[in-house]
């Protein structure tokens, strides 16, 4: 009983969580699902039989069934790799972790309270405390903008730059 | 059938993550690197070209992980459906590998992306994908999911840019849903039955209360569906899959849904044979079908339509797995070995037209049939093909989805064909637009402004710039695959009916159970089973060679002949 409460609120909050705009909560929408999966599968062991699951050492009965134990530490594994690549998608190359559209994020309707609109839509204004990035001319120029929180390819570049 | 050589099965998993290690370990040698991932990937395909050839002629083996009996240990089992599965997706893969790695020498200059993590996440995804198609049980159904995905995510992100990692992040978060759903009806299933064993679910699943087996199919086909992306679940695919490079995309586009569609056909024949929801799934399938096409239809851009046609043929596959007959699952599997041919090229050739001439979309496109007629070749064999013109596999299998919808002759199945027929002309518009405006009309009559690229001074120029856009060893790979297409409509026949002898045995279960099980077990549920599968399976005369099924004229489009096409046929026991 207090299994199946658990799942239920870790469901719900995690669906909830699924519903935000800010991908950190999402990434914790997906730990707190992943939970309420394992405790399911621990559930469908059946919790009452509590006994050492090794042949011969204990009743049938009261054996517990290592099967379900066995696909939650699997399940762990992955979500925890995945959770690590979520956050990491989660911080690279945005300034902030909205996962809606530019035009509609909050940097971009904070900017064009303070009138400045024209220069928000022509470059990539996307921070919220008012700092310009303009990731225009990126790839021309090769230069990382100091402002821009350097992504995935940067440490590569480098390694492959040291191999030469 | 020389088993001992399906004991090596395991090693179409194995080679390609012991490449990915090896990968890795050489990431500061780039020629290292390729020159591993390729051999393991020429490797699997030799293998798993043998293991078709052991599979041919006799059904299933199973491989029981580390000598555990079959419903407690790991069991990989590889029979007709699962060994061409391996095989069309390992020649596709290197084929694309190729294509990556021509793409990667011909941009040496800007090539911004970590390289040194491409090759070892590649062959992940190819082990990943090998695994799915293998795994004797739920659960390890689940791992090679997870394998294939974890993969894409990071060959779908790689390089980042922020317009990549968005579009990362839909498809990301759309697919840890689709696995949670799976992880959780696993921890259902193994509630209500007590084991993940897929043979083993075969047999108990029958005994569960329907309502309970009811929740449980539905549940398995939503968690595949969003994989697969079938209709109202396949919002997620056009908004990631074109960001992507086009290697990347191509395998995505050929592979990944084709992994759900597997798992939807095992779930349908395996677990819950019967046609307790196929009503509905051909409804979805003619919204998948319709709404796909549909929104091909307003697509500029090339990989936006061609993304959107993957959906709309996704249809043709669920429509195909619902009719529940023999003819209508064996032209099910032709298709999708054709399916995923045929989308992987179309990206290809998609790439290529964008570094011929800077752009995919078709509005700043003209002139590239006369710019390049290989190129043209190239992308005109695959358009037919994907829009079901006659000579092409695309027709063989469309047809044979027909045959199945008209001879169980109900209201729904004759609306679906006539879906699939609606379908197949609105894809050949939508690829007839690609064509007249891409490369018919001229670059001066593009409706906005033609790229730089195509607006050489003379012909003889533009000719000359082909060599350096479209370097030999990007154009050999694809049209490797388009030969590879042509091939399956000149051994349709061959195919066709390798594919009706595996439709058979999945329908029958009895080759996959005494795989798994052995004969001892198998043999008090098979007239069981056999009996089940002949209540529902449209069966055809075999004594012609096939003749009346697979030749059009036959079909039984005569209403007289329709009572003669629908009987039953109860299989004699010798025919096992």
């Amino acid at each position: 009983m207090s299994i199946a409460i658990a799942v239920g609120l870790l469901t719900a909050a995690a669906v909830y969580l699924f519903m935000q705009r800010g991908m950190v909560r999402i990434v914790l929408g997906f730990v707190l699902a992943s939970h309420a999966a394992n405790l399911m599968l621990f559930a469908a062991g059946n919790t009452a039989f509590r006994g050492v699951p090794y042949v011969g050492s204990g009743e049938v009965g009261e054996q517990a069934d290592p099967l379900p134990q066995a696909f939650v530490l699997t399940a762990i594994v992955i979500a925890f790799s995945i959770t690590m690549f979520m956050v990491t998608l989660a911080i690279t190359t945005t300034t902030d972790d909205d996962t809606e559209d530019v035009e509609v994020s909050p940097a971009r309707l904070l900017a064009a309270d303070r009138g400045d609109t024209k220069d928000a839509g022509f470059f990539g204004l996307t921070t919220e405390s008012g700092d310009i990035v303009v990731e225009h001319g990126e790839d021309e120029t090769g230069e990382p903008w100091p402002e821009k929180i350097p992504g995935p390819v940067t440490p590569a570049e480098t390694q492959e730059g040291d191999a030469r | 059938m020389n088993t001992e050589l399906l004991n090596f099965t395991p090693l179409a998993v194995l080679i390609p993550f012991f490449g990915a290690g090896f990968a890795f370990a050489f990431y500061r040698n780039k020629s290292a690197q390729r020159a591993i991932t390729v051999g393991a990937l020429v490797l699997t395909v030799i293998l798993e070209v043998t293991m078709l050839s052991q599979v041919w002629n006799g059904g299933a083996h199973a491989i029981h992980l580390a000598g555990w009996p079959a419903p407690f240990g790991i069991v990989m089992v590889i029979d007709r459906f699962a060994a061409l599965m391996l095989v069309v997706s390992s020649i596709i893969t290197l084929c694309v590998l190729l294509y990556a790695v021509g793409q990667g020498a011909a941009e040496e200059k800007d090539d911004s992306g970590p390289v040194s993590i491409f090759y070892p996440t590649y062959l992940i995804l190819v082990a990943g994908v090998s695994n799915a198609f293998l795994a004797g049980d739920l659960f390890n159904l689940y791992v090679g999911f997870e394998i294939f995905l974890t993969a894409s995510y990071v060959l779908l992100t790689l390089g980042g840019g922020e317009s990549r990692i968005r579009a990362g992040v839909t498809y990301v978060v759309v697919s840890i849903v689709s696995s949670m759903l799976f992880l959780i009806t696993i921890g259902m299933i193994y509630a209500a039955t007590g084991t993940v064993n897929l043979a083993d679910l075969a047999l108990k699943l029958g005994d569960l209360d329907p309502s309970t087996q009811l929740t449980l199919h539905v549940m398995l086909l939503v968690a595949f569906g969003i994989k697969a992306a079938v209709f109202p679940l396949a919002f997620w695919l056009p908004d990631s899959y074109p960001t992507a490079p086009a290697p990347v995309t191509a395998v995505f586009a050929g592979l990944l849904t084709k992994v759900g569609i597997y798992a939807m056909i095992r779930t349908e024949t395996l677990l819950f044979p019967g046609e307790r929801i196929n009503t509905a799934l051909m409804i979805v399938a003619a919204l998948t079908m319709i709404v796909g096409i549909l929104g091909a239809l307003a697509q500029a851009d090339i990989k936006r339509m061609l993304s959107f046609t993957l959906i709309s043929h996704i249809g043709y596959l669920v429509f195909g797995l619902a009719l529940s007959s023999i003819i209508g699952m064996a032209a099910t599997i032709y298709y999708v070995a054709h399916h995923i041919t045929i989308q992987t090229t179309l990206f290809l050739v998609t790439g290529l037209i964008e570094r011929r001439s800077g752009t995919s979309n078709v509005l700043r496109l003209g002139g590239l049939a006369k710019i390049s007629p290989v190129l043209g070749l190239l992308f005109f064999i695959p358009a037919m093909n994907l829009a079901g013109i006659p000579p092409f596999s695309g027709f063989v299998g469309k047809l044979g989805m027909m045959q199945g919808g008209i001879a169980e002759n109900t209201w729904i199945t004759w609306t679906l064909v006539i879906a699939s027929v609606l379908t197949s002309l609105l894809t050949l518009m939508a690829v007839a637009r690609i064509w007249t405006r891409g490369f018919w009309r001229k670059p001066e009559d593009a409706d906005e402004t033609p790229e730089r690229q195509l607006m050489s001074k003379t012909l003889a120029h533009s000719r000359a710039a082909n060599k350096r856009y479209l370097p030999m060893s990007m154009v050999a790979p694809t049209a490797t695959l388009v030969a590879m297409s042509l091939a399956f409509s000149v051994f349709a026949g061959p195919l066709m009916d390798f594919s009706r002898a595996a439709a058979q045995d999945m329908y029958e279960r009895t080759p996959y159970l005494e795989a798994v099980f052995g004969p001892e077990r198998t043999e008090g549920v098979r007239e069981e089973l056999e009996e089940f599968a002949a209540t529902f399976l449209i069966d055809y005369e075999l004594d012609d060679d096939g003749a009346a099924d697979h030749a059009p004229v036959e079909t039984s489009l005569q209403p007289d002949d329709e009572d003669a096409v629908v009987v039953p046929e109860i299989p004699d026991g010798d025919d096992q």
